[in-house]
Protein backbone atom coordinates (compact mmCIF):
# COMPACT_ATOMS: atom_id res chain seq x y z
CA UNK A 1 0.00 0.00 0.00
CA UNK A 2 1.38 3.41 -0.95
CA UNK A 3 1.60 5.78 1.98
CA UNK A 4 -0.81 8.66 2.37
CA UNK A 5 -1.68 11.38 4.79
CA UNK A 6 -4.25 10.32 7.38
CA UNK A 7 -6.82 12.89 8.41
CA UNK A 8 -9.63 12.45 10.88
CA UNK A 9 -11.90 15.49 10.81
CA UNK A 10 -14.58 15.94 13.45
CA UNK A 11 -17.24 17.41 11.18
CA UNK A 12 -18.62 16.85 7.69
CA UNK A 13 -17.79 20.44 6.77
CA UNK A 14 -14.17 20.01 7.73
CA UNK A 15 -13.94 16.73 5.76
CA UNK A 16 -15.61 18.36 2.78
CA UNK A 17 -13.15 21.27 2.76
CA UNK A 18 -10.17 18.91 2.62
CA UNK A 19 -11.73 16.76 -0.09
CA UNK A 20 -12.71 19.78 -2.19
CA UNK A 21 -9.14 21.13 -2.15
CA UNK A 22 -7.28 17.83 -2.56
CA UNK A 23 -8.47 16.04 -5.69
CA UNK A 24 -6.50 12.92 -4.80
CA UNK A 25 -7.84 12.67 -1.28
CA UNK A 26 -10.46 10.02 -0.57
CA UNK A 27 -13.07 9.81 2.17
CA UNK A 28 -13.15 6.56 4.15
CA UNK A 29 -16.10 5.28 6.16
CA UNK A 30 -15.76 1.64 7.24
CA UNK A 31 -12.87 1.08 4.84
CA UNK A 32 -14.01 -2.42 3.89
CA UNK A 33 -13.69 -1.69 0.17
CA UNK A 34 -11.27 1.23 0.19
CA UNK A 35 -8.51 -0.45 2.18
CA UNK A 36 -8.43 -3.73 0.21
CA UNK A 37 -8.31 -1.77 -3.06
CA UNK A 38 -5.60 0.52 -1.71
CA UNK A 39 -3.58 -2.40 -0.41
CA UNK A 40 -3.58 -3.94 -3.87
CA UNK A 41 -2.29 -0.62 -5.20
CA UNK A 42 -5.35 -0.39 -7.39
CA UNK A 43 -5.64 3.13 -6.09
CA UNK A 44 -3.36 5.72 -4.58
CA UNK A 45 -4.45 8.66 -2.45
CA UNK A 46 -2.71 11.82 -1.27
CA UNK A 47 -4.81 11.58 1.86
CA UNK A 48 -7.41 9.32 3.41
CA UNK A 49 -10.04 11.36 5.18
CA UNK A 50 -11.45 9.08 7.87
CA UNK A 51 -15.08 9.91 8.59
CA UNK A 52 -14.89 7.74 11.72
CA UNK A 53 -14.43 10.83 13.84
CA UNK A 54 -17.64 12.48 12.63
CA UNK A 55 -20.33 11.89 15.23
CA UNK A 56 -24.05 11.51 14.66
CA UNK A 57 -24.24 10.07 11.17
CA UNK A 58 -25.29 6.57 12.17
CA UNK A 59 -28.89 7.08 13.25
CA UNK A 60 -31.67 4.89 11.86
CA UNK A 61 -35.15 6.38 12.13
CA UNK A 62 -38.54 6.89 10.48
CA UNK A 63 -39.18 10.40 9.21
CA UNK A 64 -42.44 11.44 7.50
CA UNK A 65 -43.19 7.83 6.65
CA UNK A 66 -39.77 7.18 5.10
CA UNK A 67 -36.90 5.13 6.49
CA UNK A 68 -33.80 7.26 7.00
CA UNK A 69 -30.48 5.52 7.54
CA UNK A 70 -27.43 7.56 8.50
CA UNK A 71 -24.49 7.14 6.13
CA UNK A 72 -22.23 5.76 8.85
CA UNK A 73 -24.71 3.10 9.98
CA UNK A 74 -22.86 -0.18 9.82
CA UNK A 75 -24.30 -3.21 8.04
CA UNK A 76 -24.69 -4.98 11.39
CA UNK A 77 -26.79 -2.06 12.66
CA UNK A 78 -29.05 -2.15 9.60
CA UNK A 79 -29.56 -5.92 9.69
CA UNK A 80 -30.34 -5.91 13.41
CA UNK A 81 -32.46 -2.73 13.49
CA UNK A 82 -36.06 -3.27 14.55
CA UNK A 83 -36.94 -0.06 12.71
CA UNK A 84 -35.55 -1.43 9.43
CA UNK A 85 -37.13 -4.87 10.02
CA UNK A 86 -40.53 -3.25 10.55
CA UNK A 87 -40.37 -0.86 7.60
CA UNK A 88 -38.40 -2.69 4.90
CA UNK A 89 -37.46 -6.21 5.97
CA UNK A 90 -35.91 -6.86 2.54
CA UNK A 91 -33.30 -4.21 3.33
CA UNK A 92 -32.32 -5.87 6.60
CA UNK A 93 -32.06 -9.20 4.78
CA UNK A 94 -29.89 -7.62 2.10
CA UNK A 95 -27.57 -6.19 4.76
CA UNK A 96 -27.34 -9.62 6.36
CA UNK A 97 -25.92 -11.03 3.11
CA UNK A 98 -23.10 -8.51 2.68
CA UNK A 99 -19.58 -9.92 3.06
CA UNK A 100 -19.22 -11.78 6.35
CA UNK A 101 -19.98 -10.92 10.01
CA UNK A 102 -16.62 -9.22 10.56
CA UNK A 103 -17.04 -7.07 7.46
CA UNK A 104 -20.61 -6.26 8.49
CA UNK A 105 -19.29 -5.12 11.89
CA UNK A 106 -17.31 -2.41 10.16
CA UNK A 107 -18.69 -1.56 6.69
CA UNK A 108 -21.26 1.22 6.32
CA UNK A 109 -24.14 1.95 3.97
CA UNK A 110 -22.76 5.35 2.95
CA UNK A 111 -19.38 3.88 2.12
CA UNK A 112 -20.90 1.10 0.05
CA UNK A 113 -23.11 3.51 -1.88
CA UNK A 114 -20.34 6.05 -2.53
CA UNK A 115 -17.95 3.31 -3.63
CA UNK A 116 -20.49 2.12 -6.24
CA UNK A 117 -18.94 -1.28 -6.71
CA UNK A 118 -20.67 -2.88 -9.72
CA UNK A 119 -21.40 -6.00 -7.65
CA UNK A 120 -22.33 -4.36 -4.32
CA UNK A 121 -25.72 -5.07 -2.77
CA UNK A 122 -26.90 -1.71 -1.42
CA UNK A 123 -27.00 0.02 -4.82
CA UNK A 124 -29.67 -2.50 -5.89
CA UNK A 125 -31.78 -1.58 -2.87
CA UNK A 126 -31.39 2.15 -3.47
CA UNK A 127 -32.35 1.89 -7.12
CA UNK A 128 -35.02 -0.75 -6.54
CA UNK A 129 -36.73 1.26 -3.82
CA UNK A 130 -36.27 4.63 -5.49
CA UNK A 131 -34.29 5.96 -2.55
CA UNK A 132 -32.87 9.45 -2.16
CA UNK A 133 -29.27 10.06 -1.19
CA UNK A 134 -28.78 13.00 1.13
CA UNK A 135 -25.39 14.72 0.95
CA UNK A 136 -23.88 17.75 2.65
CA UNK A 137 -24.85 19.76 -0.46
CA UNK A 138 -28.09 18.38 -1.88
CA UNK A 139 -30.38 15.42 -2.40
CA UNK A 140 -29.79 13.00 -5.28
CA UNK A 141 -32.34 10.47 -6.54
CA UNK A 142 -30.87 6.96 -6.74
CA UNK A 143 -31.85 6.99 -10.43
CA UNK A 144 -29.32 9.79 -10.95
CA UNK A 145 -26.59 8.63 -8.58
CA UNK A 146 -24.95 5.60 -10.17
CA UNK A 147 -23.27 6.69 -13.38
CA UNK A 148 -20.63 4.08 -14.16
CA UNK A 149 -18.06 1.59 -12.90
CA UNK A 150 -17.24 2.82 -9.38
CA UNK A 151 -18.62 6.19 -10.53
CA UNK A 152 -21.36 8.31 -9.02
CA UNK A 153 -22.79 11.77 -9.45
CA UNK A 154 -21.08 12.81 -6.20
CA UNK A 155 -18.81 15.83 -6.68
CA UNK A 156 -15.51 16.67 -5.02
CA UNK A 157 -16.11 17.42 -1.37
CA UNK A 158 -19.61 15.99 -1.49
CA UNK A 159 -20.24 13.51 1.34
CA UNK A 160 -23.25 11.27 1.79
CA UNK A 161 -24.87 11.91 5.16
CA UNK A 162 -27.95 9.66 4.91
CA UNK A 163 -30.09 7.56 2.60
CA UNK A 164 -33.88 7.99 2.63
CA UNK A 165 -35.98 5.02 1.55
CA UNK A 166 -39.68 5.28 0.75
CA UNK A 167 -41.47 2.31 2.31
CA UNK A 168 -42.70 -0.11 -0.39
CA UNK A 169 -45.82 -2.26 -0.21
CA UNK A 170 -43.50 -5.24 -0.45
CA UNK A 171 -39.98 -5.89 -1.62
CA UNK A 172 -37.35 -8.61 -1.82
CA UNK A 173 -33.75 -9.05 -2.84
CA UNK A 174 -32.43 -12.23 -4.44
CA UNK A 175 -28.73 -12.68 -4.88
CA UNK A 176 -26.63 -15.24 -6.63
CA UNK A 177 -23.46 -14.62 -4.78
CA UNK A 178 -19.91 -15.48 -5.53
CA UNK A 179 -19.00 -18.17 -2.98
CA UNK A 180 -15.62 -16.64 -2.07
CA UNK A 181 -16.12 -12.89 -2.30
CA UNK A 182 -19.83 -12.86 -1.32
CA UNK A 183 -20.34 -10.17 -3.92
CA UNK A 184 -23.28 -10.57 -6.26
CA UNK A 185 -22.61 -12.44 -9.49
CA UNK A 186 -26.15 -11.17 -10.07
CA UNK A 187 -28.52 -9.62 -7.56
CA UNK A 188 -32.07 -8.44 -8.22
CA UNK A 189 -34.12 -6.13 -6.02
CA UNK A 190 -37.85 -6.10 -6.72
CA UNK A 191 -40.13 -3.57 -4.99
CA UNK A 192 -43.83 -2.90 -5.31
CA UNK A 193 -44.12 0.85 -4.76
CA UNK A 194 -46.96 3.35 -5.01
CA UNK A 195 -45.83 4.14 -8.57
CA UNK A 196 -45.56 0.55 -9.71
CA UNK A 197 -43.01 -2.22 -9.52
CA UNK A 198 -39.31 -1.38 -9.72
CA UNK A 199 -36.64 -3.91 -10.64
CA UNK A 200 -32.95 -3.14 -10.07
CA UNK A 201 -30.07 -5.44 -10.97
CA UNK A 202 -26.54 -5.40 -9.57
CA UNK A 203 -23.45 -7.45 -10.40
CA UNK A 204 -24.33 -7.80 -14.06
CA UNK A 205 -23.00 -4.62 -15.69
CA UNK A 206 -20.70 -1.66 -15.05
CA UNK A 207 -23.21 -0.34 -12.56
CA UNK A 208 -26.61 -1.11 -11.12
CA UNK A 209 -29.50 -0.70 -13.57
CA UNK A 210 -33.28 -1.05 -13.85
CA UNK A 211 -35.06 -3.45 -16.18
CA UNK A 212 -38.08 -1.67 -17.71
CA UNK A 213 -39.42 -4.79 -19.43
CA UNK A 214 -39.73 -6.63 -16.11
CA UNK A 215 -41.10 -3.53 -14.39
CA UNK A 216 -43.90 -3.14 -16.96
CA UNK A 217 -44.82 -6.82 -16.79
CA UNK A 218 -44.73 -6.97 -12.98
CA UNK A 219 -46.63 -3.69 -12.58
CA UNK A 220 -49.57 -5.34 -14.36
CA UNK A 221 -49.36 -8.36 -12.10
CA UNK A 222 -46.76 -9.07 -9.44
CA UNK A 223 -46.54 -12.77 -10.16
CA UNK A 224 -44.21 -15.31 -11.66
CA UNK A 225 -46.67 -15.80 -14.53
CA UNK A 226 -46.18 -12.17 -15.53
CA UNK A 227 -42.52 -12.93 -16.24
CA UNK A 228 -43.23 -15.71 -18.72
CA UNK A 229 -42.08 -14.75 -22.18
CA UNK A 230 -40.53 -11.47 -21.06
CA UNK A 231 -37.01 -11.35 -22.48
CA UNK A 232 -35.42 -7.96 -21.83
CA UNK A 233 -32.71 -6.72 -24.18
CA UNK A 234 -29.68 -5.88 -22.09
CA UNK A 235 -26.80 -3.65 -23.04
CA UNK A 236 -23.28 -4.79 -22.28
CA UNK A 237 -23.38 -7.36 -19.50
CA UNK A 238 -20.27 -8.34 -17.59
CA UNK A 239 -18.36 -11.40 -18.70
CA UNK A 240 -15.61 -12.72 -16.48
CA UNK A 241 -14.05 -15.81 -14.99
CA UNK A 242 -17.23 -16.53 -13.05
CA UNK A 243 -19.98 -15.99 -15.58
CA UNK A 244 -20.40 -15.18 -19.26
CA UNK A 245 -22.73 -12.38 -20.28
CA UNK A 246 -25.23 -14.91 -21.67
CA UNK A 247 -25.22 -16.75 -18.36
CA UNK A 248 -25.65 -13.50 -16.43
CA UNK A 249 -28.63 -12.60 -18.63
CA UNK A 250 -30.20 -15.91 -17.68
CA UNK A 251 -29.41 -15.48 -13.99
CA UNK A 252 -30.98 -12.01 -13.97
CA UNK A 253 -34.28 -13.59 -15.01
CA UNK A 254 -33.93 -16.25 -12.34
CA UNK A 255 -33.03 -13.78 -9.57
CA UNK A 256 -35.99 -11.57 -10.53
CA UNK A 257 -38.22 -14.65 -10.42
CA UNK A 258 -36.91 -15.58 -6.96
CA UNK A 259 -37.32 -12.01 -5.72
CA UNK A 260 -40.92 -11.98 -6.97
CA UNK A 261 -41.52 -15.27 -5.22
CA UNK A 262 -40.08 -13.84 -2.01
CA UNK A 263 -42.32 -10.75 -2.36
CA UNK A 264 -45.36 -13.02 -2.61
CA UNK A 265 -44.24 -15.41 0.11
CA UNK A 266 -41.97 -13.49 2.49
CA UNK A 267 -40.90 -16.62 4.35
CA UNK A 268 -39.26 -18.02 1.20
CA UNK A 269 -35.48 -17.78 1.47
CA UNK A 270 -34.39 -15.58 -1.41
CA UNK A 271 -30.66 -15.68 -0.85
CA UNK A 272 -28.60 -18.66 -1.82
CA UNK A 273 -27.02 -19.01 1.60
CA UNK B 1 5.06 9.86 11.37
CA UNK B 2 1.80 9.91 13.31
CA UNK B 3 1.93 8.79 16.92
CA UNK B 4 -0.77 6.31 17.85
CA UNK B 5 -1.75 5.28 21.35
CA UNK B 6 -4.15 2.48 22.14
CA UNK B 7 -4.81 -0.13 24.80
CA UNK B 8 -3.93 -3.68 23.79
CA UNK B 9 -5.04 -6.45 26.14
CA UNK B 10 -5.30 -3.96 28.97
CA UNK B 11 -1.89 -2.37 28.47
CA UNK B 12 -1.44 1.13 27.06
CA UNK B 13 0.88 1.09 24.04
CA UNK B 14 2.19 3.87 21.90
CA UNK B 15 4.28 4.06 18.73
CA UNK B 16 5.04 6.22 15.74
CA UNK B 17 3.69 4.50 12.65
CA UNK B 18 3.23 5.28 8.99
CA UNK B 19 -0.36 6.19 8.17
CA UNK B 20 -0.58 3.10 5.97
CA UNK B 21 0.32 0.73 8.81
CA UNK B 22 -2.42 -1.82 9.31
CA UNK B 23 -3.55 -2.78 12.78
CA UNK B 24 -2.35 -6.35 12.09
CA UNK B 25 1.11 -5.04 11.16
CA UNK B 26 1.19 -2.80 14.21
CA UNK B 27 0.40 -5.73 16.50
CA UNK B 28 2.86 -8.09 14.86
CA UNK B 29 5.76 -5.81 13.92
CA UNK B 30 5.66 -2.95 16.41
CA UNK B 31 4.35 -4.82 19.44
CA UNK B 32 5.84 -8.18 18.41
CA UNK B 33 2.57 -9.88 19.30
CA UNK B 34 2.50 -12.52 16.61
CA UNK B 35 -0.58 -14.40 17.78
CA UNK B 36 -2.63 -12.38 15.31
CA UNK B 37 -1.99 -14.04 11.95
CA UNK B 38 -2.21 -12.67 8.44
CA UNK B 39 -3.34 -15.35 6.05
CA UNK B 40 -4.63 -13.66 2.93
CA UNK B 41 -4.20 -9.92 3.39
CA UNK B 42 -7.33 -9.46 1.25
CA UNK B 43 -9.99 -9.32 3.98
CA UNK B 44 -11.22 -12.84 3.35
CA UNK B 45 -9.54 -15.41 5.60
CA UNK B 46 -10.19 -13.90 9.05
CA UNK B 47 -6.92 -15.17 10.58
CA UNK B 48 -6.21 -11.60 11.69
CA UNK B 49 -9.46 -11.17 13.62
CA UNK B 50 -9.17 -9.10 16.82
CA UNK B 51 -11.70 -7.17 18.85
CA UNK B 52 -11.69 -3.41 18.40
CA UNK B 53 -13.67 -1.65 21.13
CA UNK B 54 -15.38 -4.96 21.80
CA UNK B 55 -16.30 -5.75 18.20
CA UNK B 56 -14.71 -8.38 15.96
CA UNK B 57 -12.81 -6.90 13.01
CA UNK B 58 -10.27 -8.05 10.46
CA UNK B 59 -7.15 -6.25 11.63
CA UNK B 60 -5.57 -6.47 8.16
CA UNK B 61 -8.27 -4.06 7.02
CA UNK B 62 -8.10 -1.45 9.76
CA UNK B 63 -5.52 1.33 9.87
CA UNK B 64 -3.51 1.44 13.09
CA UNK B 65 -3.83 5.23 13.20
CA UNK B 66 -7.61 4.87 13.12
CA UNK B 67 -7.38 3.00 16.45
CA UNK B 68 -6.20 6.02 18.41
CA UNK B 69 -7.60 5.66 21.93
CA UNK B 70 -9.20 2.30 21.16
CA UNK B 71 -9.35 -0.88 23.22
CA UNK B 72 -7.92 -3.84 21.32
CA UNK B 73 -8.20 -7.45 22.42
CA UNK B 74 -6.04 -10.09 20.73
CA UNK B 75 -5.65 -13.83 21.19
CA UNK B 76 -2.80 -13.12 23.64
CA UNK B 77 -5.26 -11.35 25.93
CA UNK B 78 -7.62 -14.27 26.49
CA UNK B 79 -5.87 -16.63 28.88
CA UNK B 80 -5.49 -15.82 32.55
CA UNK B 81 -1.96 -16.91 33.43
CA UNK B 82 -1.79 -20.58 32.55
CA UNK B 83 -5.57 -20.96 32.54
CA UNK B 84 -6.94 -20.97 29.01
CA UNK B 85 -10.07 -19.01 28.17
CA UNK B 86 -13.07 -21.40 27.94
CA UNK B 87 -13.15 -20.96 24.15
CA UNK B 88 -9.45 -21.79 23.88
CA UNK B 89 -9.95 -24.80 26.14
CA UNK B 90 -12.84 -25.97 23.96
CA UNK B 91 -10.67 -25.80 20.82
CA UNK B 92 -8.09 -27.98 22.57
CA UNK B 93 -10.67 -30.40 23.94
CA UNK B 94 -12.44 -30.84 20.60
CA UNK B 95 -9.33 -30.84 18.42
CA UNK B 96 -10.58 -27.68 16.74
CA UNK B 97 -7.33 -27.21 14.85
CA UNK B 98 -4.98 -29.03 12.59
CA UNK B 99 -2.08 -26.75 11.56
CA UNK B 100 -3.37 -24.02 13.87
CA UNK B 101 -2.76 -21.07 11.57
CA UNK B 102 -6.39 -19.98 11.44
CA UNK B 103 -7.02 -20.72 15.11
CA UNK B 104 -6.44 -17.26 16.65
CA UNK B 105 -8.89 -15.76 14.16
CA UNK B 106 -11.36 -18.60 14.65
CA UNK B 107 -11.35 -18.07 18.40
CA UNK B 108 -11.65 -14.27 18.24
CA UNK B 109 -14.44 -14.66 15.69
CA UNK B 110 -16.15 -17.25 17.87
CA UNK B 111 -16.13 -14.82 20.78
CA UNK B 112 -17.68 -12.14 18.58
CA UNK B 113 -20.31 -14.72 17.62
CA UNK B 114 -21.12 -15.33 21.28
CA UNK B 115 -21.37 -11.58 21.83
CA UNK B 116 -23.87 -11.21 18.99
CA UNK B 117 -25.75 -14.51 19.17
CA UNK B 118 -25.49 -15.71 22.75
CA UNK B 119 -24.34 -18.99 24.26
CA UNK B 120 -26.70 -21.49 22.66
CA UNK B 121 -25.41 -21.81 19.12
CA UNK B 122 -26.73 -24.51 16.81
CA UNK B 123 -24.44 -26.05 14.23
CA UNK B 124 -26.11 -24.39 11.27
CA UNK B 125 -25.77 -20.95 12.82
CA UNK B 126 -22.11 -21.47 13.70
CA UNK B 127 -21.30 -22.59 10.16
CA UNK B 128 -23.15 -19.60 8.74
CA UNK B 129 -21.50 -17.16 11.14
CA UNK B 130 -18.04 -18.54 10.35
CA UNK B 131 -18.27 -17.24 6.79
CA UNK B 132 -15.51 -14.75 7.43
CA UNK B 133 -12.96 -17.29 8.64
CA UNK B 134 -11.20 -19.76 6.39
CA UNK B 135 -9.46 -22.95 7.55
CA UNK B 136 -7.27 -24.27 4.77
CA UNK B 137 -6.93 -27.64 6.51
CA UNK B 138 -10.73 -27.63 6.09
CA UNK B 139 -11.11 -28.83 9.65
CA UNK B 140 -14.41 -27.06 10.10
CA UNK B 141 -16.22 -29.97 11.67
CA UNK B 142 -14.28 -29.85 14.93
CA UNK B 143 -14.04 -26.06 14.86
CA UNK B 144 -17.84 -25.91 14.84
CA UNK B 145 -18.04 -28.40 17.71
CA UNK B 146 -15.42 -26.44 19.66
CA UNK B 147 -17.28 -23.17 19.22
CA UNK B 148 -20.57 -24.68 20.36
CA UNK B 149 -18.89 -26.19 23.41
CA UNK B 150 -16.86 -23.05 24.16
CA UNK B 151 -19.92 -20.82 23.92
CA UNK B 152 -21.77 -23.11 26.27
CA UNK B 153 -18.85 -23.26 28.72
CA UNK B 154 -18.65 -19.46 28.78
CA UNK B 155 -22.16 -19.36 30.23
CA UNK B 156 -20.86 -20.53 33.58
CA UNK B 157 -17.60 -18.60 33.39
Amino acid sequence: MYDFQYLRPATVDEASRVLATQPDARPMSGGMSLLPATKQRLSHWSAIVDLGGVAGLDEIRMEHGALVIGARARHVSVLSSSVVRAAIPALAELAEGIGDPLVRNRGTIGGSVANADPAADYPAALLGLGATVVTNHREIAADDLFTGLFETALEAGEIITAVRFPVPKRAAYAKYRHPASRYAVVGAFVAETAEGVRVAVTGAASHVFRVPAFETALSKSLSQDALVGVTPAYGDLNADLFASSEYRAHVIGEMVRRAVQACLHPSTPSRNA
Amino acid sequence: MPLVTMTVNGTAVSAEVEARTLLAEFLRNDLEMTGTHVGCDTTQCGCCTVHLDGVGVKSCTVLAVACQGAQVLTIEGLATGDALHPMQAAFREHHGLQCGFCTPGMIMSALDMVRRKGHDLDERLVRHELEGNICRCTGYHNIVKAIQAGASAMKGA
